[in-house]
């Protein structure tokens, strides 16, 4: 892994504090990744262990999250970091909070996963679970980038989420129309309405990881520019 | 029924967003150094620099030691004539005039240049007639002046306050802080255009060098600064534009807080992070 942007300061001490910065942020994703994916297994399955442990597991993220935070602090403190090292911090300190934000959908879609399992409704989870794959996979993605400290893969990632919307659309009208054809359903499917509204925002959370990188690796802050504008951005070579 | 009163903010976003690296303003260029070449005997100290330093602004130049950022600095007020070895080619254009014309006369240029070293040097006399030595050398021995202009360089220094029950003191009882920021009013004292500070506060504790710092947000009111420091994070606070330096060449100037960030070259960002290149 090329860690050269990391690496090569004259205070050994700093490289490895950057280092352990993120390494402890590849940690916190990896946890949060699990975290999804467990979550729609016990949302699809209606195993209540598995919700559990996604619940339990949040308090871990939570921890990690107060403690790359303070690292962070540290550093803007003592060292007076400038550059792509002052940039890294701050992109860290936000990408840490999306990802953060991310176990809590996780954790919301255990909750739910908890509620309607035992609902007498079954609801045909094909569509809910190909929407989960394609923000599983947005995760993945934006902090493989982070973890390999790139851009080239952030259009094709941001571009995903056009398609998570439509998907969360297509299924919100689904709903809309099973409220309408049986009021008793309401409780229920709103249930059902928080949990693809959760993956829904996870997409929104790894396009945000996404252009925190940006930010990270060109110096350019990218949000709210559009997929057209960010990809022109991420190509020029800097 | 009562009449719903809209409320409009009126908030002038412009002013909120703006900021300090914004670089809406046209800034007038006060120096302005053309192809310059200096050599030192066979030895090449600076290549081919060119840049611009605007008006009541400062610049700071960084740079490793020996990177000719000094050099430079002194090629403002033509210190290094007085180097014997030094040859020096191009131009440097104070308001448009080469400074290095034939027809420039030095004494002047270094009346409207004045220049700070790093460390104070005040001379073995009463606080009152160091400030006012610039004055009587001009000739000028009018009392109410020099004691107008003592006080008002003084109080330009920050210095008045501490010092104006204690201006026939001699200046070589005054602290290290209390000394550079007497030679700053001594400069200031003849009302130069350009103020060259060479190191100014690399010899003081952190409190004189924050009064020293604030000194020069206060000065560039009036005077366009050139500031040499090795300090990088005094820069990035009292600098409005940055120039990096390595091995004579001038390797990158922009906004401070650009150049900070996000720089374009390498070079500088190896060296402003703590890398070695």
């Amino acid at each position: 892994m090329d860690n050269s942007k990391i690496g090569h300061h004259i205070s050994e001490q700093f490289n490895k504090e950057l280092e352990d910065i993120r390494n402890k942020v590849l940690v916190m994703g990896g946890l949060v990744e699990r975290q999804i994916e467990l979550a729609i297994e016990a949302y699809t399955t209606g195993n209540m262990e598995l919700a559990e442990q996604v619940i339990k597991q949040d308090n871990d993220v939570d921890l990690l999250e107060i403690a790359i935070d303070q690292e962070c602090t540290q550093i803007l403190a003592l060292r007076q970091p400038t550059a792509f090292d002052l940039r890294l911090l701050i992109a860290v300190i936000k990408i840490i909070h999306e990802i953060e934000r991310v176990g809590d959908k996780a954790e919301r879609i255990a909750e739910m996963a908890i509620q309607l399992a035992n609902s007498e409704i079954r609801i045909s989870h094909h569509e809910l679970e190909h929407m989960a794959q394609l923000v599983k996979g947005m995760m993945h993605d934006a902090l493989d980038s982070f973890a390999r400290m790139t851009v080239e893969d952030v259009p094709a990632i941001t571009a995903l989420d056009i398609n998570v919307d439509r998907e969360y659309d297509s299924i919100l009208r689904q709903l809309i129309t099973r409220m309408m054809e049986d009021p008793r359903n309401i409780t229920r499917t709103l249930d059902i309405l928080w949990t693809v509204r959760a993956l829904e925002r996870i997409g929104d959370h790894a396009c945000y990881i996404c252009e925190h990188l940006v930010y990270m690796i060109k110096g350019e802050d990218v949000r709210h520019l559009g997929q057209e504008e960010l990809e022109k951005i991420v190509k020029v070579s800097r | 029924m009562a009449t719903q009163q809209v409320r409009t903010h009126a908030i002038d976003m412009s002013s909120v967003l703006r900021n300090k690296g914004d670089q809406g303003e046209i800034n007038e260029t006060c120096i302005k150094v053309e192809n310059l070449n200096l050599f030192y005997g066979q030895k090449q100290a600076l290549h081919n620099i060119n840049l611009e330093m605007p008006k009541k602004k400062v610049t700071a130049y960084i740079g490793p030691s020996g990177c000719g950022k000094s050099t430079l600095l002194r090629c403002i007020n033509r210190m290094n004539d007085l180097v014997d070895s030094a040859r020096i080619e191009g131009k440097i254009l104070l308001d448009g005039e080469n400074i290095y014309d034939k027809s420039v006369n030095v004494a002047a240029l270094r009346r409207r240049v004045g220049m700070v070293f790093q460390k104070p040097n005040p001379f073995p006399k009463s606080i009152f007639e160091n400030v006012a030595y610039g004055l009587r050398i001009q000739g000028i021995n009018d009392k109410r002046i020099l004691e107008e202009t003592v006080e008002n360089s003084l109080r330009g220094a920050a210095l008045w306050d501490e010092m104006k029950d204690r201006l026939n003191d001699n200046a070589l009882g005054m602290s290290g802080g209390q000394q550079q920021r007497l030679v700053i009013a001594r400069a200031i004292a003849i009302e130069p255009e350009v103020l060259l500070l060479d190191e100014p506060a690399s010899a003081l504790d952190p409190i004189s060098t924050l009064k020293i710092e604030e000194l020069i947000n206060e000065l560039k009111e009036k005077y366009t600064i050139v500031i040499v420091t090795h300090n990088m994070q005094q820069a990035a606070r009292v600098s409005d534009y940055t120039a990096f330096m390595y091995m004579g060449e001038l390797i990158e100037m922009g906004s401070t807080s650009e150049l900070f960030t996000n720089p374009v070259k390498k070079q500088t960002e190896d060296y402003i992070t703590g890398r070695y290149g």
